[in-house]
C-alpha cells in the first residue's frame, strides 16, 4: 500500500516535469510581430450561427461570411451597387423583371464552374420556392414570383410586386446547388469568394484560407490565411498586445486609446446605425408632439459624442444614415440643443408637472449605457427625472422589441441597404416598428414611395419621410455610432462598407 | 452490489431532478430564444417558423420530456445558435475543460501534498524551533495565496509571463486534435492560475492534519517503539492524516471540473465555459442545460470517487450506507 501510493506520487510527479518542460520548450516559439505572416488573426466578440449564408441570422456571421460567398451584385464601400456574379443587370421600366447575365468564368472553391443553375437554386432557397408551400429563409425574396433560367447564360427574376430597391438584396449569397445538403458545421457550403473555409470550430474559431482560382484578379486575397476568432473583450486586449490578434473591430473608445498607446492602428468609419432615444409612442407620457419636441432640444448631441466617443461619430436628426447616399438627407440642423426652450416647451405641455420616465437600454452595449448616462445628465437640466433600467440584449430584444413593454429606449438599429427597410420601422402596418410610430401622413408617403420606380420621386419622398419623422420629433435620433478598429500597424487596406462587412481580401501588408 | 444499485439510482434521480430545477428556472428568466437569434431584421413569420422548428410552441411539460429525450439519445438534440448537434459542439469543448482541470487537479496534489507534509511536520517540532516559524511564516503566506481569485490571477501571469517575460504567448492555443503536447503547454499558465489558490488550500489542509497527528499519543508510542520519526510519518501519520484531505479535494475537484469558466474566458482556451457564456447570453438552452448536467455529473461522481477513497483508507467507513 505505501509503496503504491509512493510509485504513484513518484509517477505523477515525473508527469508533471516531463508536461511542464514541454509547455517551457513550446513557449520558445515566440512571435515577432513585426514580421510578415501567413495568417492573421481577428478577433471577433460574438460566435458565429453557422456556414450557410442563407440560414444564419447574425449580422455578426454574415459579416465574417462575406470572404467566402458573393452574390450577383456587389456593395462598395461608399454605398454603389456593382456588378459580381453577374456581369451585368437590367431592370424593365416597371421594376417588376429583373435580369442577369451571369460571369462565365467564375469557379466554386470546389474547382466546378458557377452555372445559371446555381443562381437559380440559390434564388429559390431563399425566396421558399424550391418546393411547393416552402417557407422563405429571407423575408425581401418573399416578392420573388419566378426565376427563369434565359438563353445567352442569363436569369431572370420575375417579382410580384414592383420594386426598384429589390437590387441591393441580390448580394444575397449564390451557393452552389445543393450544396448545403453536402455541407457540415465544419465547412459549411461551397462559394465563390476569394477565402475559402479551411475549417470552423463552432463557437471557437473559422479558418479561411486564399482561394486561387477566384475570378476577379484585382479583388483577389493578399493575405494567405484568415482566422476569425471568437473572443472575450478582455483577452482580446491582451491577444493584441501578444501578436495573437491582428485585427480588432467594433471597440470602445477605452479600448482604442489602450491600443493606440500600445502602437495599434486604429481606424474609424461608421457603425451604419441610427443610435437615437426610442420613445414609445404607445406610452401616453410621449404623446403630446411639445414633449417630444422638448426632449430634442434639451439633449445635447455633441456633447454625447464627445463623452462616449471621443467627439468621434455622425450626428443625425432623423430615421437614416448616410449609408443610404441619396436617399439620406442630413436633418440634424432641426434642433439645436437650447435648454430654455426645452423648459418653455415642457412647461407648456404638462403645466409644471415633473416628467419621469425609465429607459430600458441593453446593458451589454456600452456606447447605448454611457449614452443613456449621457442623457440622464442633460434632461436634469430641464427638469426631466429619467431613470435607467439595465437589462440584457435578449431580454431588450422579447420586452422592449418585441412586447413594445417600455417607456424609451437607446439603442442603435441597423438594416440592410434599402432604405424602405429602415422606414417600415415607422410604418404603421409595417413589422419591426419598434416605436410604435401611426401617422397616416407617413404611412401613404411610404406606400407612394415603394411602389414607385421614379428614381427621382422615390428620392424625393424619403427625403420627405426623414424631415416629417424629424419634424414630428418621432425619437430623439442621436447618431450613427463611430466604428474603432484596432489593427496591426505593418496592415494596411482595411476598408469599412456601409452594410455589415469585414472585408479581409482587401487588406495587405505595407 | 446493493448498495452500489442503491447508488446509481439515486445518481440518476438526483440528476433529473436537477435538470427540471434548471429547466423549470430558465424559462422563468426573461429572454427569447428566437428572437435573439433572429435579431431585430426577422420577420414575424421568420420567428413563428423558427419557434415552430424548436418546438417552443408546447407546453412545458412536453418540451421538458423533448429535451430529456434528445439529451439522453442525442437525436435531434440541436442548438439554436450554432445549427448543429449539442454533443458535437458541447463535447470537444468538454474535453478542453476536463483536460485543463485534470491538469490542474496533477498540480495541486502533486505540490500541495508534500509540502503539506513536510509543513505539518515541520510545525509538529517543539515550541520555538526554526521549523515551527517557518511553519507559521508558510500559514500567513498560504492565507494571502488562497485569497487571491484565478481569474485576476490569470491576467497578472499572461501580463508577466507573457506579455513581458514572453515565456508563452496569450491566447495562442493549439489545437487539441493536431498537437495534444502541444495543447498541454499552452494550457499550462490557465492551469496554473487554477492551482495556485487551491494548492494554498490543500497545503493548509494537509499540514494542520498532519501536525495534529503527530503529536497523537500513537506516534509517541511508535517513537518509544524505537521508529523514526520520517517512518512513522510514511507508515502510519499519512494515512491516518489523508482523510480531511480526501475531502477537500474532493470540494476543489468539484469546483475546478465545473467552475473553471472564466480562467477558460481569460487564456482564451476553448473549452465549456467559452460556450457555455455564449449560450446563456444567447438563450441558447439545449447548450445551457448540456453544461448544467455536466456539472451535476461532476458534483456527483467526485462525491462518489471521495466515498470510495474513504473506504480504501478507512475501511471502517465502509460499515454502513
Amino acid at each position: 500500500m505505501n509503496n503504491n501510493i509512493k510509485r504513484i506520487g513518484t509517477l505523477v510527479l515525473t508527469g508533471v516535469m516531463i508536461i511542464s518542460a514541454a509547455a517551457m520548450v513550446g513557449g520558445c516559439n515566440k512571435q515577432d510581430n513585426n514580421k510578415e505572416k501567413d495568417t492573421i488573426v481577428v478577433g471577433i466578440q460574438q460566435a458565429l450561427d453557422g456556414l450557410d449564408p442563407h440560414t444564419v441570422e447574425s449580422a455578426g456571421t454574415r459579416e465574417v461570411l462575406y470572404n467566402v460567398f458573393e452574390g450577383l451584385i456587389k456593395v462598395e464601400s461608399d454605398g454603389t451597387i456593382s456588378a459580381a456574379l453577374a456581369s451585368e443587370y437590367s431592370i424593365n421600366d416597371e421594376g417588376t423583371v429583373y435580369t442577369f447575365v451571369i460571369r462565365e468564368n467564375v469557379k466554386f472553391h470546389d474547382g466546378s464552374v458557377l452555372t445559371t443553375e446555381d443562381v437559380k437554386y440559390s434564388i429559390e432557397r431563399n425566396a421558399g420556392l424550391l418546393s411547393e408551400g416552402g417557407e422563405a429563409l429571407d423575408d425581401a425574396f418573399t416578392n420573388i414570383e419566378s426565376v427563369n433560367i434565359k438563353e445567352g447564360n442569363k436569369v431572370e427574376l420575375v417579382l410580384k410586386t414592383a420594386d426598384s430597391e429589390f437590387i441591393s438584396y441580390l448580394n444575397e449569397p449564390v451557393i452552389k446547388k445543393d450544396g448545403e445538403k453536402n455541407a457540415n458545421e465544419k465547412k459549411g457550403p461551397v462559394g465563390t469568394g476569394p477565402y475559402k473555409v479551411i475549417e470552423n470550430v463552432a463557437g471557437d474559431r473559422l479558418e479561411l484560407t486564399k482561394f486561387d482560382d477566384y475570378w476577379n484578379p484585382e479583388k483577389a486575397a493578399n493575405i494567405k490565411n484568415v482566422t476569425f476568432k471568437v473572443v472575450t473583450a478582455s483577452s482580446a486586449m491582451l491577444g493584441m498586445k501578444a501578436g495573437t490578434i491582428d485585427i480588432f473591430p467594433y471597440i470602445t473608445e477605452d479600448q482604442a486609446n489602450e491600443l493606440e498607446a500600445a502602437g495599434f492602428e486604429i481606424l474609424d468609419g461608421n457603425t451604419n446605425l441610427v443610435q437615437a432615444l426610442y420613445l414609445n409612442h404607445n406610452c401616453d407620457k410621449f404623446k403630446d408632439v411639445s414633449v417630444r419636441k422638448a426632449l430634442n432640444y434639451a439633449i445635447d448631441k455633441q456633447e454625447i459624442l464627445d463623452m462616449v466617443a471621443g467627439g468621434k461619430g455622425t450626428i443625425l436628426g432623423s430615421a437614416l444614415f448616410e449609408g443610404f447616399g441619396k436617399y439620406y438627407k442630413d436633418c440634424a440642423g432641426i434642433y439645436q440643443y437650447d435648454a430654455d426652450k426645452a423648459k418653455t416647451l415642457l412647461e407648456d405641455a404638462l403645466g409644471g408637472e415633473k416628467l419621469t420616465f425609465t429607459v430600458r437600454v441593453p446593458a451589454n452595449y456600452e456606447v447605448h449605457m454611457n449614452t443613456a448616462l449621457v442623457i440622464q445628465n442633460q434632461l436634469k437640466e430641464i427638469g426631466v427625472d429619467m431613470k435607467i433600467d439595465a437589462i440584457d440584449w435578449s431580454t431588450w430584444l422579447e420586452e422592449v422589441y418585441a412586447g413594445n413593454n417600455y417607456e424609451a429606449t437607446v439603442v442603435g438599429i441597423d438594416a440592410k441597404l434599402a432604405p424602405k427597410d429602415m422606414m417600415r420601422r415607422y410604418y404603421s402596418k409595417g413589422s419591426g416598428n419598434l416605436t410604435a410610430y401611426n401617422n397616416p401622413e407617413f404611412d401613404k408617403l411610404y406606400e407612394e414611395a415603394v411602389a414607385t420606380t421614379d428614381e427621382a420621386k422615390k428620392q424625393e419622398l424619403y427625403h420627405k419621410m426623414q424631415d416629417l419623422l424629424a419634424e414630428e420629433a418621432a425619437s430623439v435620433f442621436i447618431q450613427d455610432n463611430v466604428q474603432l478598429v484596432a489593427i496591426n500597424k505593418k496592415l494596411t487596406g482595411y476598408t469599412f462598407y456601409p452594410i455589415y462587412v469585414q472585408d479581409m481580401a482587401c487588406v495587405k501588408w505595407k | 452490489m446493493k448498495s452500489v444499485i442503491k447508488k446509481i439510482i439515486t445518481f440518476t434521480i438526483t440528476l433529473l431532478l436537477v435538470s427540471m430545477v434548471a429547466f423549470l428556472m430558465f424559462q422563468v428568466i426573461p429572454g427569447d430564444s428566437v428572437l435573439t437569434k433572429a435579431g431585430m431584421n426577422a420577420t414575424p413569420e421568420r420567428i413563428e417558423e423558427l419557434r415552430e422548428a424548436y418546438g417552443l410552441n408546447e407546453n412545458i411539460v412536453v418540451r421538458y420530456f423533448n429535451w430529456l429525450k434528445g439529451f439522453v439519445t442525442g437525436n435531434g438534440y440541436k442548438s439554436y445558435t450554432y445549427n448543429m448537434d449539442v454533443w458535437d459542439l458541447v463535447i470537444p469543448n468538454l474535453k478542453a475543460t476536463i483536460l485543463l482541470a485534470g491538469y490542474s487537479l496533477i498540480i495541486i496534489l502533486a505540490v500541495s501534498i508534500p509540502l503539506g507534509t513536510v509543513l505539518g511536520y515541520m510545525s509538529g517540532k517543539k515550541k520555538k524551533s526554526v521549523s515551527r516559524k517557518i511553519g507559521s511564516l508558510f500559514d500567513v503566506v498560504n492565507q494571502g495565496i488562497m485569497a487571491v481569485p484565478s481569474f485576476f490571477l490569470g491576467i497578472m501571469i499572461s501580463i508577466v509571463f507573457g506579455l513581458m517575460l514572453k515565456w508563452f504567448i496569450p491566447g495562442q492555443i493549439v489545437s487539441l486534435e493536431d498537437d495534444f503536447l502541444g495543447f498541454i503547454g499552452a494550457i499550462t499558465p490557465a492551469a496554473v492560475a487554477v492551482a495556485v489558490p487551491k494548492i494554498a488550500m490543500l497545503t493548509k489542509f494537509t499540514k494542520s492534519s498532519i501536525t495534529e497527528n503527530i503529536r497523537a499519543d500513537y506516534v509517541r508510542t511508535a517513537r518509544s517503539k524505537g521508529m523514526t520519526l520520517t517512518s512513522i510519518l510514511f507508515k502510519h501519520v499519512l494515512k491516518n492524516a489523508l482523510i480531511p484531505v480526501i475531502t477537500v479535494t474532493g470540494v476543489i475537484s468539484t469546483e475546478i471540473f465545473a467552475g473553471s469558466i472564466v480562467v477558460e474566458q481569460v487564456f482564451g482556451i476553448p473549452g465549456l465555459g467559452k460556450v457555455l457564456i455564449n449560450s446563456i447570453s444567447s438563450r441558447d438552452y439545449p447548450v445551457v442545460m448540456a453544461a448544467v448536467v455536466y456539472s451535476a455529473i461532476v458534483v456527483l461522481t467526485v462525491n462518489l470517487i471521495v466515498d470510495i477513497a474513504y473506504r480504501i483508507v478507512d475501511p471502517r467507513m465502509g460499515g454502513k450506507s
